[in-house]
């Protein structure tokens, strides 16, 4: 009976627990929230005979409640990371080499939202209170620094990072920016960040990622999106968002590119196996999708289109999907699986297109490897921002100097499409300044083609957080409202240059310090790439058609600073100290002579002349009759008032004694 | 009679070429101000250092009119009342002048007042004092004392002085402080107790060394100025009326009665106005500052970039200094242990050098002004003006000083060779800190020659005059 009932129990549990897993299963799949993994690789010839890559992986982790604390595919680190931080979003990103925003583009997704200043650049917004900001952000950098082995530990000193307002989102104050403009970057910093991904570097697009071909580039940069809405308020089933991005500039060998017609050279030829010396070899299985992108810009596609029309007299319809890929000026080796084609509704004139391939089909023994095939020489010119940021020093010598930022038109973007309203150019500036480069903010300086402008009515609004030694950097965010015609406009800023605590000298003092970048975004322009066709599934896509400013990085300075002598420490101390008692003894030994004593001395050492024993005999006898003579009447006076003021002195120091005593019981 | 008209047209002869010097001093500074580019004085080091500097108040101004503390960044560290007054002109420049004129004018007009009251101070240095001589009986000294006038040099020393006429046209900020510092001088010397403690809550807030000079303005105030050691006075009376001069108890008794007129007691009543006076006023300073200040940060905030700032030494830009060297290189745990014993060093000889000067205010202020700007945390040229223009007072009792001649050279060696090391430190890049350091430890050791030598001058001159007053009746 009792075994029974004992055994009935069981089953009843094991039911319950049945039940409560097919719940769960069902709940599960109610939410439709399984972790995605995609990874897509862009694709795109620059006319400098260079070859842009950028890959795009991106994982969603769906509302952590759902999955509780399990991942699949969600790197289990950065799900921490954001669950203990609570990171609302953040952005890090590791560069070496700039960005030429002349000849690789100003104007487009890419060159807005991953051309990153050299070094490393990480903002981040915290859903805390604001009072618990800074800590998150000490705790972050320190997170980070473990997980990509670099040195943004160093982000943590309040000197370091600062608080924009308006520059990168409005953030009531919870956004943190920091950058280390002289970290260097290495393979030591992508295999933590291929360690994200669910095939690692093993399989997939990420297995392109040869080292040597990729830190061979002219310019590349690793970013790291995260964004996260815990909450789900906005109805948004998107939980977190990882977005990881690498972008290179290589130059593909130019070995097969042969002088055309003596003039100019014919851009080079390339595939993906000559450029990163490996082949796609099949996707990532755990992908959902994988595809390969190639991109031609509008530039190009207007160039070949005037070619068209050249050579066959007949070119006014647009190129098919076939026709195009073996046209006049190249050759695809893949035939391309899907065509896209940007609409752009401004002007009717020819519009960039994309090429999709989907590597599904692919596989160990026949890899993928696109190759582009140049039959013409081509010159064509990418589509450069509204303006063209720059900024340099001034001054020489290592007390003074001046920033200037300048602004140059670009001869392409003569007529402002995206204005709305009244002719004004709307110019967003953010500046960081390390302490010790001490900007005076009132010699701000407007320049607009090369006339000085008052201030007021350039500038249309400026906020300013002015640096504290040793503890905050000084912060610059305004707003500039340029008249449409203006060719060129600059600013210019006085500073000092300060002078550092002999610890404060990084080890190599002579080399300088780097001001970090000027962040300059253009807020009526926007990047958006209008594409005929719904393109839900790919994540970089859609990336593209998000609608962002166009932004644009300036240069880092390179400031030198005046050193003091490094070997000098015990030196100057007992210099300085030698000094100081210069001073107090001779000055106290004036003080101290007496002129009585002098006299005494005087007359002591004309005494001395006449013989010591006698001198000493005259001295005894003088004082033997002076006591005689006046001790009696001198005693009666003297004594009583002697014996007062003693004893009054024995009961002060009796009596402090006591309240001493009295006061440490 | 005909000596007498002789006398007085020397005089005129005298006050007119002397007007005469400070009318060409005025136009000199205001031909330098005219000059394009300011002559790049005002970012020279040894002229405007951070507390000092006008492109620093500028800027200061700048933030508070942006609706922003004046210290919110580590730019400005004066006072905000100087803000007040000085930031305006900074900013609407009159059309078509250089852009500091106003400034400028407002230091050189700063200047001349400091030379007139210094001439008016020396005046009545001069003439108590040779009074007190004549009373002790050395008529000859007396009219020695009075060849020269020593009110004029001072005024002309003033403003004739390299470092003031720089100081001045290179726009810092200390020609407004030394003239606090002289009206408080000024104020003592005359018994004008309100005027003596404007001058000193004023020069303290503008530059909180001048607190030491409480001690000397009540001496000046209680005893009046300058005069030789009181027991000479004492000895003498009882000389006169034929009694032992050594057993003095017994002849103090009955001279007190009737001794008001000699500098020999101690007035408390002017001295009790001025306290009242000084705390009237620092209650208005305090006030004034509060007002402007309320808005943003507060007085802590005020107190502590501005006296906090002097007193911790944060800036380690050079300067001609001793400090700024030494706390760029010294360990950070020693820190703290050398900020006190460098500001303790000034501290540490007021009482004796109040107790052997207390007979002579004047130069016990020279002193204590000399001491500070040695051994301040930001020292300027400005400074050393100042106690430069002081020294013209005491040209009798320094006749006899030692090195003058030495310490001459010093000062215009060092004056030459400190700008040439700045530039080969800074601008050309061909020497080091240390040249430009040892410029500034040479200048600290004139200094102290300076003051030691004057000191032991002085108490030479009042051995000289006890002796001469015991010995001839």
């Amino acid at each position: 009976m009792a075994l029974f009932l004992r055994s009935n129990h069981l089953t009843a549990i094991l039911l319950v627990l049945l039940l409560c897993q097919l719940l769960y299963a069902s709940g599960s799949v109610l939410v439709k929230g399984e972790e995605e993994f995609s990874e897509e690789l862009l694709l795109k010839p620059l006319p400098d005979r260079k070859v842009l890559a950028h890959f795009h992986f991106e994982t969603r982790a769906p509302p952590s409640n759902s999955h509780g604390r399990h991942h699949h595919l969600f790197p289990k680190a950065i799900a921490q990371l954001v669950k203990k931080l609570r990171v609302k979003e953040m952005e890090l990103s590791f560069t070496q080499g700039r960005w030429r925003y002349e000849q690789w583009g100003g104007y487009d997704t890419i060159s807005s939202n991953n051309a990153k200043p050299p070094g490393v650049e990480l903002w981040a917004v915290f859903d805390v209170p604001q009072s618990l900001v800074d800590a998150s952000w000490r705790n972050l950098t320190h997170t980070l620094s473990g997980l990509f082995c670099a040195s943004i530990n160093f982000l943590e000193s309040s000197t370091a990072y600062s608080d924009p307002e308006w520059t990168f989102q409005p953030s009531l104050g919870k956004l943190r920016y920091g950058t280390l403009p002289r970290e260097a970057v290495c393979t030591e910093n992508l295999t933590p960040w291929l360690k994200l991904l669910p095939c690692r570097d093993k399989a997939g697009l990420s297995a392109l990622m040869d080292r040597p071909s990729i830190y061979r580039g002219f310019y590349h940069s690793q970013r790291l999106r995260l964004t996260s809405s815990e909450s789900g308020l906005n109805g948004v089933d998107s939980g977190i968002i990882l977005e990881q991005t690498l972008t290179v500039v290589l130059q593909p060998n130019s070995r097969t590119g042969k002088i055309y017609s003596g003039k100019t050279n014919i851009q080079p030829s390339w595939s993906i196996s000559s450029i990163f010396g490996r082949k796609v070899s099949g996707k990532c299985v755990l992908s959902k999708t994988s595809n390969v992108y190639f991109h031609i810009e509008k530039g190009l596609i207007s160039e070949l289109e005037n070619l068209q029309k050249k050579n066959t007299n007949s070119g006014a319809d647009k190129f098919a999907l076939e026709g195009f890929s073996s046209n006049l000026a190249f050759e695809l080796s893949v035939t391309p699986d899907k065509m896209f084609e940007e609409v752009d509704n401004l002007d009717n004139k020819s519009a960039s297109v994309l090429y999709e391939f989907s590597i599904e089909k692919y596989s160990d023994s026949q890899p993928f490897d696109l190759g582009l095939t140049w039959k013409i020489p081509v010159v064509w010119s990418t589509r450069q921002g509204p303006l063209h940021a720059s900024r340099f020093l001034m001054g020489s010598g290592n007390q003074r100097g001046a920033i200037a930022i300048s602004l140059e038109s670009t001869e392409l973007n003569e007529d402002l499409p995206n204005i709305d309203g009244g002719c004004e150019l709307r110019v967003d500036i953010f500046q960081v300044v390390p302490w010790y480069i001490k900007v005076y903010f009132h010699t701000l300086r407007v320049f607009l083609d090369q006339k000085p402008r008052a201030v007021a009515d350039v500038i249309e609004k400026i906020r300013v957080s002015p640096s504290k030694d040793k503890v905050s950097p000084g912060v610059m965010e305004m707003i500039l409202k340029l008249p449409c015609g203006t060719k060129s406009a600059a600013l210019t800023l006085e500073f000092d240059k300060g002078f550092l605590h002999i610890d404060e000298y990084p080890p190599d003092a002579n080399q300088g310090y780097d001001i970090p970048s000027a962040v300059i975004s253009f807020p009526n322009f926007d990047t958006r790439m209008h594409l005929s066709e719904d393109v839900n599934k790919s994540p970089m896509l859609s990336k593209f058609q998000e609608k962002s400013p166009v932004l644009s990085y300036t240069e880092i300075l390179l400031v030198p600073l005046t050193t003091p002598d490094f070997s000098m420490p015990y030196n100057v101390i007992t210099i300085t100290c030698t000094v100081f008692a210069l001073y107090f003894g001779s000055l106290l030994n004036v003080l101290r002579k007496r002129v009585g004593e002098e006299e005494r001395l005087l007359k002591s050492r004309a005494g001395q002349k006449t013989g010591r024993i006698s001198q000493l005999l005259s001295k005894l006898s003088a004082k033997l009759r002076g006591k005689q003579q006046e001790q009696p009447q001198l005693s009666a006076a003297a004594s009583s008032f002697i014996s007062f003021k003693l004893v009054f002195k024995i009961l002060l120091v009796a009596g402090i004694a006591v309240a001493w005593q009295y006061f440490w019981e | 009679m005909e000596s007498k008209k002789a006398e007085k047209r020397s005089e005129i002869k005298q006050t007119s070429s002397f007007w005469v010097w400070v009318i060409a001093s005025v136009i000199f500074r205001l031909i330098l101000i005219y000059f394009p580019q300011n002559l790049n004085l005002s970012s020279r080091p040894e002229v405007s250092t951070p507390l000092t500097s006008l492109r620093r108040l500028a800027e200061g101004y700048w933030l508070k009119q942006s609706s922003m503390s004046p210290y919110s960044g580590s730019m400005y560290h004066g006072s905000p009342l100087l803000l007040s007054l000085l930031g305006p002109l900074t900013v609407n420049g009159i059309e078509g002048q250089p852009n500091h004129l106003q400034c400028g004018l407002l230091f050189v007009l700063a200047d001349v007042v400091s030379a007139m009251l210094l001439r008016a101070t020396g005046q009545s240095l001069q003439m108590s004092y040779s009074r007190s001589l004549k009373l002790l009986g050395l008529v000859q000294l007396s009219k020695n004392s009075e060849m020269l006038s020593s009110g004029d040099i001072a005024a002309l020393v003033y403003l004739w002085n390299p470092f003031t006429i720089v100081a001045s046209v290179g726009l810092s900020t200390s020609p407004i402080e030394n003239l606090m510092i002289i009206l408080s001088l000024y104020g003592a010397s005359k018994r004008l107790s309100s005027l003596a403690a404007f001058g000193w809550v004023m020069a303290t807030h503008l530059s909180l060394y001048p607190v030491v000079l409480i001690i000397p303005l009540i001496f000046l105030l209680g005893y009046g100025p300058d005069g030789p050691p009181r027991k000479l006075f004492l000895q003498r009376r009882c000389i006169k009326d034929g009694t032992n001069p050594i057993s003095d108890n017994f002849c103090q008794q009955d001279e007190l009665l009737n001794q008001s007129n000699l500098p020999v007691t101690f007035s408390w009543k002017p001295v009790i106005h001025f306290l009242f006076w000084v705390s009237v006023w620092s209650v208005y300073v305090m006030v004034l500052c509060g007002m402007s200040v309320k808005q943003n940060g507060g007085m802590w905030e005020m107190f502590k970039s501005t006296y906090g700032f002097i007193l911790t030494v944060e800036d380690l830009s050079p300067n001609m200094g001793v400090l700024w060297y030494f706390f760029a290189e010294v360990f950070d745990f020693f820190r703290n242990f050398f900020l006190i014993v460098f500001h303790v060093n000034i501290l540490f000889m007021i009482l004796p050098l109040a107790v052997r000067l207390n007979h002579r205010p004047c130069f016990l202020a020279f002193v204590y002004i000399a001491i500070s700007s040695m051994l301040k945390s930001y020292p300027s040229v400005g400074d050393s003006a100042l106690y430069l223009g002081l020294l013209g007072w005491f040209v009798f009792e320094l006749a006899d000083m030692q090195f003058s001649f030495f310490l001459f050279c010093g000062y215009v060696g060092v004056s030459i060779l400190s700008p040439v090391m700045h530039n080969l430190w800074i601008w050309r890049g061909t020497g080091n800190a240390n040249f430009y350091y040892a410029t500034a430890m040479a200048f600290a050791c004139f200094q102290i020659i300076l003051v030691v030598e004057s000191v032991s001058a002085v108490l030479n001159h009042d051995r000289m005059l006890r002796k001469l007053s015991v010995t001839d009746p």
